[in-house]
């Protein structure tokens, strides 16, 4: 682990692994989410209460757990920048944060969606749904402090910072289902004894979760990628400035 | 001690003798109560049930307008510069300002909330409450807005910034404040243990954001 993520540190040698992994791993998201969404759509059947509804499930519940991966991950990616200096940890982060911001904006719409139907409310200020729109509003403002300060090193560790200050909210996220037993329904699928889901209903669901995480994995590759090709030509840039004020003095 | 305390005492001076700053806060609280029942109607009953809710919410804000500068003059001037490379560590250097803004704008506020709660309808015995709740809760007000003032130095239109990344690091304040408060206008239950997690989250804020203040600030300086 320590050696790939030493190893991976030379922003070449980790497009030429971004490179060769990406077609794989995108071809990988395409067959699970195409099985995924054939089984949640055509095999699964209705849920003897929830009817029909019970489908927006299948893209409710990955999302969610990606946007708090997402979180954590960035979470991570911070003390790798602000500990390790790991030059990449940064542009991981960085990569990480409008994805996850998508996919919990993405749990937040679908959620609103199935609660209307089940609970009669498009939204109520339960503490589960209360701690995503928090979520959703740190990854707002991680991004606003990336925009905001111009030079990427200073950038990169003030929002480490504010991410690993913000990471207090993710165990409140997990845990308020049990904390507060409100109105969103507790933890069904990684508890202690079975899960309280039919397999019916469950292999679509875990088919569907491995699509979505192995898609979010491919975007933040290609992000990832973006984000130093972006730095390169930056730094280009610069070189060609200094260059010409040299040159034209 | 004797430097922080220095330090303290010249962030005080400097906050009361700038004059206007402290009074923009307490007028920003006040505008903010009064144009509340314009929105709400003058039910009385119904101020008085969301009074608790009201009066921190603005209080928040109110705070939120002086956090900025936190750190922003010393910073424009060098004194910061002088005093992350003087003998004090940089988180207590961190602490006392933020101690400082919490002497000059959140316990003023605190003590001008007693008079927005009577406009707000609040039971009067339940006043003492409040202001009780407020001076527990604000430090953690001051010294998370100390982090996002940090993170925020020498930006660009760093005031609306700071506010977008450090409301949403409010909410735990903003939920056990109003309900200590709200416990003892309209029942049921005690209001003290959410003013217990309350005090807690004060304390913890109090010795674990100037740590993240200081690691801010030298990003600021590197």
């Amino acid at each position: 682990m320590t050696f790939s993520l030493t190893h991976l540190a030379n922003p070449t040698r980790f497009l030429n692994f971004a490179g060769a992994v990406i077609p794989w791993l995108a071809g990988l998201a395409a067959i699970l989410l195409g099985a995924g969404l054939y089984l949640s759509f055509f095999v699964a059947p209705p849920d003897y209460q929830q009817g029909e509804t019970v489908r927006i499930m299948f893209i409710h519940v990955p999302s969610a757990w990606l946007a708090m991966f997402a979180y954590v991950l960035i979470a991570i990616s911070g003390l790798g920048t602000l500990i390790w200096r790991h030059p990449l940890a940064d542009v991981s982060a960085k990569a990480a944060a409008p994805i996850g911001a998508t996919f919990t904006f993405l749990a937040l719409v679908t959620g609103s969606l199935w609660g209307k139907p089940m609970w009669g409310t498009y939204w109520v200020w339960d503490a589960r749904l209360t701690s995503m729109l928090v979520l959703f509003l740190l990854y707002l403002g991680l991004i606003a402090l990336w925009q905001a300060i111009e030079e990427p090193g200073r950038a990169g560790r003030a929002a480490a910072i504010l991410a690993l200050v913000g990471a207090v909210n993710i165990p409140i996220i997990k845990f308020s289902v049990n904390w507060w037993n409100t109105l969103h329904q507790p933890a069904s699928v990684i508890r202690a004894g079975a899960p309280t889901i039919d397999s019916s209903l469950l292999t679509p669901l875990v088919v569907m979760a491995l699509g979505f995480t192995v898609l979010f994995v491919v975007l933040h590759l290609i992000a990832m990628r973006a984000e130093i090709l972006r730095r390169r030509v930056r730094a280009l840039q610069q070189t060609q400035v200094a260059q010409a004020a040299l040159t034209g003095a | 001690m004797t430097a922080a305390l220095a330090l303290i005492r010249r962030d005080v001076a400097l906050a009361f003798r700038e004059g206007g700053a402290i009074g923009v806060a307490l007028g920003f609280y006040l505008v903010v109560i009064a144009i509340a029942p314009f929105g709400l109607g003058p039910d009385l009953n119904l101020l008085s049930r969301v009074a608790p809710g009201l009066l921190w919410v603005a209080l928040l804000l109110a705070a939120l307008l002086s956090a900025d500068r936190i750190f922003h003059n010393d910073y424009e001037d060098g004194t910061l510069d002088v005093l992350t490379m003087g003998p004090l560590p940089l988180p207590v250097v961190a602490a006392s300002k933020s101690l400082a803004h919490w002497i000059t704008t959140c316990v003023p506020l605190a003590l001008l909330a007693p008079v927005l709660g009577l406009l707000l309808n609040l039971p009067i015995h339940t006043i003492p409450l409040l202001v009780l709740a407020m001076l527990a809760g604000t430090p953690a007000v001051s010294f998370i807005a100390g982090i996002g003032a940090s993170l925020t130095l020498g930006l660009r239109r760093s005031g609306l910034l700071l506010a977008l990344l450090v409301l949403p690091l409010y909410v735990p304040v903003l939920i056990f404040g109003v309900s200590t408060v709200s416990a003892a206008v309209t029942g049921p239950g005690s209001p003290w243990p959410p003013f217990l997690m309350l005090c807690a989250i004060s304390l913890a804020s109090m010795v674990l954001a100037p740590l993240a203040a200081a690691a801010a600030l030298r990003t600021a300086f590197r």
